[in-house]
């Protein structure tokens, strides 16, 4: 991009960078003019990734590069695709079901799947840990185990939180409540990180204060 | 037909996707592969719906001439200059991400910025928040309030220079009661997930046709 591009774009950042912040003060046309662009680029960005990175090379380039079998049958997701399109006209809007189901269809065999062996299995095995003796990193194991378990307790709710189910659940909430501080702290800091970020640009690249 | 078909679509989706996951061998080794294609392919379309719902609303917003109309103005444009800038990188350099083009001149200059500072004007809420929040009123309360107040010292220098314990305790809280939590929730929320799969291939919930 030449020098002009640059200049041009910085100070379009800049501007911009500014009418989001401006919103710290109270609501405001800038910052409203701002959100607005941020929605409609927003949604202009995706129209473009979705068909460039699925629509073409998935559907219109299998379709002109293959032969037989593959040629054709890689129709079949574009005719679902067209028939989703039918929601525009209402007298036969309920065929856009039809891939929505497959959709949902999808969505739900890898529902059970990918939940099974990229959440279940996975966590459960990095909880069975060593206890093996009595080290800081024996007592951390025994924790976490401890943790594990009592919030899943504390999540089952068929029946009433009592006895050895309410006491887990107790200690159960102890744990969640670290674990939503400390998320809490952690999701901060990575806003702070991002802010810092934007004021850096501010005085770096736009005003060129900082070096 | 308007609601046995989506129900039977479903099924065999979800069936063959979880068959597909116990019997990696022909035919249904590359079905899971060929299925998600699919999927993209009938979401990619979807896109459409969504586009088409945005301008007719905000279409709508500036025919009634109600309040805010101009700014809705301003959304149809910005979505129109993407998608034609997007429209010629492709169509003169081959691809809209290429690094010349003016696609990219939108994203550079318009969408991470605007998109940076909405995420760290977050910073700010979260901190207003935090302040109605964290009041110690009762000992769980208390506890979140310390966990946060030890991980945020803890992630920046000025946390160090104070002591070597914020670092260290901030890395033990990440790494043990809030990963045990953590993955409780995720282990429960999975099981949920498949639970509610399971019902949707079998037709037992059918919400989706509504």
């Amino acid at each position: 991009m030449d020098s002009m591009g640059m200049i041009i774009g910085t100070w379009l950042a800049g501007f911009l960078t500014l009418a989001i912040l401006s919103f710290l003060y109270k609501d405001n046309p800038f910052y409203k003019l701002a959100e607005h662009l941020y929605v409609g680029v927003s949604a202009g960005y995706w129209l473009i990734y979705v068909a460039f990175f699925d629509i073409k090379p998935m559907l219109i380039d299998t379709f002109m590069s293959e032969t037989g079998f593959e040629k054709w049958i890689i129709l079949i997701p574009g005719a679902l695709g067209l028939i989703m399109l039918s929601r525009w006209f209402p007298k036969i809007a309920w065929l856009s079901r039809w891939p929505i189901a497959f959709t949902v269809g999808i969505g739900a065999g890898l529902g059970i799947t990918a939940n099974l062996q990229g959440y279940v299995l996975p966590q459960v095995q990095a909880t069975i840990l060593p206890l093996t003796g009595f080290t800081v990193a024996d007592l951390s194991n025994l924790i976490l185990i401890i943790g594990v378990v009592t919030t899943l307790m504390y999540f089952y709710f068929s029946k009433p939180h009592k006895g050895l189910l309410g006491g887990g659940a107790k200690i159960g909430i102890v744990f969640i409540m670290v674990s939503f501080g400390a998320s809490f702290g952690y999701t901060l800091m990575a806003r702070i990180s991002l802010l810092i970020g934007r004021l850096y640009f501010l005085f770096h690249d736009l005003l060129r204060i900082l070096d | 037909m308007k609601r046995s078909v989506p129900l039977i679509i479903t099924f065999l989706t979800g069936f063959f996707l979880v068959v597909a996951f116990f019997v990696p061998h022909e035919p249904f080794g590359e079905l899971e592969q060929r299925l998600l294609v699919w999927f993209a392919i009938v979401s990619g379309f979807t896109m459409l719906l969504g586009i088409d719902n945005l301008i007719r609303s905000h279409a709508r917003r500036i025919a009634r001439t109600n309040t805010g109309w101009g700014h809705s103005i301003v959304l149809l444009m910005g979505l129109v200059v993407t998608v034609v800038v997007g429209v010629i990188g492709f169509s003169r350099l081959g691809s809209p991400f290429h690094i010349h083009s003016p696609f990219m001149f939108v994203y550079t200059h318009v969408i991470v910025p605007l998109q940076g500072t909405m995420f760290a004007l977050l910073a700010f809420f979260i901190a207003s928040a935090s302040y109605r929040a964290f009041r110690a009123r009762n000992t769980v309360a208390t506890l979140l309030l310390i966990s946060a107040l030890i991980v945020m010292l803890g992630r920046i220098p000025i946390g160090a220079a104070i002591s070597d314990f914020f670092p260290a305790a901030q890395e033990w809280i990440m790494d043990v009661p809030q990963l045990a939590a953590k993955r409780g929730i995720q282990i429960g929320a999975a099981l949920g997930a498949v639970s509610m799969s399971l019902r949707i291939i079998l037709g037992i919930e059918r919400s989706y046709l509504s």
